[in-house]
């Protein structure tokens, strides 16, 4: 295997609250390769937006602390850059798709002012060249009549269009890294389907790492190469997609791949996780998910279980799969 | 076969579009077009469809809180828009809903007591042992816990205030609860707790639901019945497992195709739709759907295919003849 585009290890962001300390990110560690996708899941509050924030250095400030751990892009630690040297790095070797693509473009400027942007301070073209690189990026991610889209502002634009202008920006450079979090959460079916098969494209043609940040399974299974379960800031499970789907091991992964309701299936009842998402200011000591989960032990409450290797990339954090 | 509890035929809302100081009409947006469906008593039928296809507004007008441009809703055989002062009292006791969001629905300066009561002490007036006899059951019924009525709704989780909302739209014990994108908002491991409730709630007090919602394998697995909507129309329409897994019209097929698979190796035939929903304040002549149909032919674009029995279900699509005399609708 190459060495990876991206290699997180061991990070940890805590956010300081009235309440106390939230460790939102607690010990993370994956690697991405080129043309691979991570696929990040968890439910809110288990810290993968946070882990995504923590990589382009953009936790909110002052509450966010990265504390530690090392985010390694192509061997270059991010985490040692200063101000300037990162705001180089976004957007030219890591680009960020959010979920709702309004928050990405700026209402009161055109399309094409923003499209141009990155183009003009990054690779410094102007005139000619730029203009027609700007048409060229919007044909790349499917708009239809690229040149009168340019002059058009972002609300006469429907949402799959605008998330479509998002992505062309994004690709602009091309990075190395994109992170999509939740990109099609706020689109129709119809038209997820299509922007799904569109990242899927670009990744393809420019060998992108990608981190795609979901709670949704099925665009897990339809996009991902690999899995990482987050829960209350820590991975739980992680390993190759076909694994995870076909034989889980973690109590979290297993109830949440029951949980959901599936086309075809005619179960009267679906496995519900019991109780409530973890209050991540007062998490209970060992393992965060022992409350909820149905093989608690009494190890469980007392130790943090650790990482154990289950062969093939395949890894859990159970004391059930400790070695005997 | 079960009774029928509530029958729309040709429901339809137009909503005027005005331009200007003058408010000069610019148009109707055709929100839904002569819409006919029924809900058994004690059943679920669900109402698929991307946004803008006039969903929620079928619903608002079941709701009795949008009134039909023409069109009419029988509910238990008589006609709502017949109804009088107190047979649309009745109505409204009997059809509740519960929305999405549940941090919007609930007042945040209430008790959840106080909540969850409030129909029974608008409808019923009941004294104050007998309201909170009340209210503690209807908050059993839906697994809270008794001293959950002395708290306020930002010390529970959206889990839990979905809970309160359906307890509340319970009190009355209503024949009909529209289920709006119920768990939409709430994290994925907590939608499974709320769907089983209803489920549950349903077998135990024979409520039917009209359930909404764009998670189409929860809306497969919740309901018997299914309808799918596209721009005001209803394009197909038939029993849940016929609709979500055989699916007839090209745009049920696109769109349990682009319903994502739970396995990486369950890769169903992907269809693709190409282009965007076109705006309901101009909807393609002919079928609406032919802009985007990958099956397209000439008459599409002209004749509007009716909803005709195909296999067993209702379709409005050209592409299968009619066999029998056509249903209009």
């Amino acid at each position: 295997m190459s060495a990876p585009v991206i290699d997180v290890r061991n990070l940890r962001t805590h956010i300081v609250t009235r309440w106390g300390t939230i460790k939102a990110v607690d010990g993370v560690s994956f690697a991405v390769a080129e043309g691979e996708t991570l696929g990040l899941v968890g439910e809110s509050g288990s810290g993968k937006s946070m882990t995504c924030l923590s990589i382009l250095r953009l936790t909110p400030r002052p509450a966010a602390r990265i504390l530690g751990g090392q985010v390694l892009l192509d061997g270059d630690d991010l985490l040692t850059k200063s101000a300037r040297e990162m705001q180089r790095i976004r957007g030219k070797r890591v680009a960020m798709i959010l979920q709702d693509p309004m928050s990405s473009l700026n209402p009161v400027f055109s399309i094409g002012m923003q499209v141009r942007e990155p183009l003009a301070s990054y690779h410094g073209l102007s005139g000619k060249a730029l203009a027609s690189r700007a048409v060229e990026l919007l044909g790349a991610v499917g708009i239809s009549s690229p040149a009168a889209r340019l002059r058009a502002f972002p609300h006469q634009l429907s949402g799959g269009m605008r998330q479509r202008v998002v992505g062309a920006m994004a690709i602009s450079a091309p990075p190395r890294l994109l992170i999509a979090d939740e990109p099609t959460t706020s689109l129709d079916l119809t038209i997820q389907a299509q922007y799904l098969r569109l990242l899927k494209e670009l990744q393809e043609r420019h060998r992108l790492a990608m981190i795609f940040v979901t709670h949704n399974l099925g665009i897990v299974a339809k996009m991902c190469d690999r899995v990482a379960v987050m829960y209350a800031g820590r991975i739980v499970e992680a390993g190759p997609v076909e694994t995870i789907f076909a034989a889980p091991r973690h109590p979290y992964t297993r109830a949440l791949l029951e949980s959901v309701p599936r086309l075809g299936a005619q179960t009267e009842w679906l496995t519900a996780i019991d109780g409530q998402p973890p209050d991540l200011a007062a998490l209970p000591p060992g393992c965060a998910f022992a409350p909820r989960c149905a093989h608690a032990m009494e190890r469980c409450r007392a130790q943090e279980p650790p990482e154990f290797a289950l062969g093939a990339g395949h890894a859990s954090r159970c004391w059930l799969d400790a070695p005997a | 076969m079960s009774a029928t509890l509530l029958e729309a035929e040709a429901l339809t809302k137009h909503f005027p579009v005005r331009r200007g100081l003058l408010g000069r009409s610019a148009g109707v947006v055709r929100a839904v077009d002569s819409v006919s469906f029924t809900i058994d008593a004690g059943k679920t039928l669900g109402l698929v469809g991307e946004s803008g296809c006039g969903k929620t507004t079928t619903s608002r007008m079941v709701l009795n809180v949008e009134a039909p441009t023409s069109g009419t809703i029988r509910f238990d055989g008589a006609l709502l828009s017949a109804l009088d002062r107190d047979g649309l009292r009745r109505y409204r006791r009997a059809v509740q809903a519960v929305f999405q969001d549940p941090y919007a629905s609930l007042d945040p300066r209430m008790r959840v007591g106080a909540i969850v009561g409030e129909p029974l002490v608008i409808n019923e007036r009941p004294d104050a042992s007998t309201l909170r006899k009340r209210v503690l059951e209807l908050l059993d019924l839906v697994g809270l816990p008794e001293r959950a009525a002395e708290l306020f709704p930002h010390e529970f989780s959206g889990g839990q205030r979905q809970r309160i909302a359906i307890a509340r739209a319970l009190a009355l014990s209503p024949k009909l609860v529209v289920l709006d994108e119920p768990v939409s908002a709430l994290d994925v491991s907590i939608r499974a707790q709320i769907l089983n409730l209803l489920r549950d709630l349903q077998r135990r007090l024979g409520v039917a639901y009209l359930f909404i919602a764009h998670d189409l394998a929860a809306v497969a697995h919740m309901s018997h019945a299914i309808a799918v909507m596209y721009l005001g129309r209803i394009v197909e329409l038939g029993a849940a497992a016929d609709v979500a897994l055989r699916p007839k019209h090209p745009y049920t097929q696109a769109l349990f195709s682009a319903a994502l698979p739970l396995a990486p190796r369950d890769r169903r035939e992907e269809i693709i739709l190409s282009g965007e929903i076109p705006s309901p304040l101009d909807p393609p002549p002919g079928c609406r759907f032919h802009t985007r149909c990958p099956h397209v032919m000439d008459r599409c674009r002209t004749d509007e295919p009716p909803l005709a029995p195909e296999s067993g279900r209702l379709v409005a699509c050209h592409l299968y003849p009619l066999t029998t005399p056509a249903i209009r609708g």
